[in-house]
């Protein structure tokens, strides 16, 4: 929760929202732009971010990206996002009639 | 799996851990009578433990776990609280999974999930805001937890269900700040603190100058961090030359991720939705001044506590919660034990069946203590 993780935006899927998919070790995830929204939107596709619980909190560069990500492996923790991503999935499967 | 992990720029780490032990020796410091450096972050502290950082540094300079992990300073009181509201029947209780083993009293959230309570582990605060429009006769209430890092986007979500006009969702706000609880160990008499290692992801948010107090008003040496392992050596270097020159300084070893003032749109939002609360209850630590925040009045619909009557909003007030017996939660947080001295490490207490919340997270340092290579001393000992 506490450290975030590197993603690669693919493309705004909501304007209103400022909300955008996400590329993030190959797992496709939206997430909110919010936090970095004092530029254009859509400037920011292709960008790398860091992105934590689901926000995008600063723009990084692709070095930054790849050496992050590969810290991230080495502690265990980019597993435990990707699984958390799939687990935020699974809360909507559970929804009761 | 108890093993260390290799550098992945073995030369590089040589070469700081060579100056680390320049500084250290002209310092004079000693096994004995070493520097005490606290990293704040449970990242950091989980790096230190992955890549035995601990161990390679010289000898004088020694870690001090503080602390910097949500979950693990998430006191017993508030898990009851948590408990409480998911019970109801009208609620879809959301949370990070992190908080789901921490226990409380009667129970933890995964116990009440399968005691049948409608508890939904999220990826985000998004998540919840999701299943409050799915399910508009339900009551989405979702457990804000931690730092600066999650802060913003808690408030990001309000604000946008707010904008949406949701009626349904609601946060229980558990947010916490990073720079009172440091003020709160500066100021305790028996604290022994040299300088520290700051959270680089926090002051992503709140930049560097949160944290001039410590400089200016208990002259100790700051440095931003970022937490490859690299990153927490360099800054290590950086603290202890503050202290060889005897400079106290913030310094941001991490500028490039962590802009000097944060992020603005990120501040705004904390501004406009949270209030700091006079004090909040920290596991180990107690009630700490204005190092909590609430939702502000603005934003009261969406507040847990106002709408639902529980914790800092129950007209009763709080229960307090003895720390279970023979737990050092409070001694290890605050440097004065070790997690091995601990009567229940590894006996009462392992990350399978935690007794206290530093052995729940991976990033807590009793957790990270056992997972490399503290078991291993519990076998010595037995
Ligand atoms: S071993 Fe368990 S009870 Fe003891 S200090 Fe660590 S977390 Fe607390």
């Amino acid at each position: 929760m506490c450290l975030g993780i590197p993603g690669q935006i693919v493309e705004i899927t909501d304007t209103e929202r400022q909300l955008a998919m996400a590329d993030v070790s190959g797992v496709k995830r939206e997430v909110s732009l919010a936090p970095v929204s004092d530029r254009p939107l859509a400037d920011l596709v292709d960008e790398w971010v860091l992105i934590h619980v689901g926000f995008a909190m600063a723009v990084i560069d692709a070095d930054e990206a790849a050496e992050t990500l590969e810290a991230l492996r080495g502690l265990g923790e980019a597993q435990e996002t990707l699984e958390q991503i799939a687990e935020g999935e699974r809360a909507f499967m559970e929804d009761r009639a | 799996m108890r093993y260390v992990q290799e550098f992945r720029d073995p030369v590089a780490a040589k070469g700081v851990l060579a100056a680390i032990a320049r500084v250290a020796d002209e310092i004079g410091v000693t096994k004995e009578d070493p520097v005490h450096i606290m990293e704040i972050c449970g990242g950091h502290t989980h790096a230190i433990f992955r890549y035995g950082l601990d161990k390679l540094v010289h000898e004088g300079v020694e870690f001090i776990h503080g602390p910097g992990c949500p979950v693990c300073v998430l006191p017993m009181s508030r898990v009851d609280e948590c408990v409480e509201l998911a019970e109801r029947p009208e609620v879809i209780f959301t949370t990070f999974g992190d908080a789901m083993r921490v226990p409380g009293t009667r129970k933890s959230l995964m116990q009440a999930k399968a005691d049948g309570a409608d508890i939904r582990m999220v990826y985000s605060p998004l998540d919840a805001l999701e299943l409050a429009r799915r399910n508009p006769e339900r009551e989405v209430v979702f457990f804000g937890l931690g730092f600066e890092t999650t802060t913003p986007s808690t408030a990001l979500s309000i604000q946008q269900a707010a904008r949406e006009g949701l009626t349904n969702f609601t946060v229980f706000c558990n947010h916490i700040t990073v720079p009172p609880p440091i003020r709160a160990l500066l100021s305790d008499p028996h604290m022994v603190l040299d300088g520290f290692v700051g959270p680089g992801h926090v002051s992503m948010v709140i930049g560097v100058h949160p944290y001039d107090f410590i400089a200016e008003e208990f002259g100790k040496p700051l440095v931003v961090s970022g937490f490859e392992p690299l990153d927490l050596l360099q800054s290590v270097l950086m603290v202890i030359e503050q202290i060889r020159d005897g400079r106290a300084e913030i310094e941001n070893q991490y500028a490039r991720v962590v802009p000097e003032y944060g992020n603005p749109v990120s501040l705004a939002a904390i501004e406009d939705v949270y209030e700091p609360r006079p004090s909040f209850e920290w596991r180990g630590l107690g009630e700490i001044d204005e190092s909590g925040l609430r939702i502000c009045d603005r934003y009261s619909a969406f507040d847990a506590e106002a709408k639902f009557g529980i914790g800092y909003g129950a007209a009763a007030g709080r229960a307090v919660v003895e720390e279970p017996e023979g737990c050092a939660c409070g001694l290890v947080m605050t440097g004065r034990a070790k997690p091995t001295e601990c009567p229940q490490f590894g006996r009462g207490c392992t990350p399978e069946m935690p007794l206290g919340a530093l052995m729940v997270s991976s990033e807590g340092a009793c957790a990270a203590y056992w997972q490399y290579g503290g078991a291993r001393a519990v076998e010595a000992a037995e």
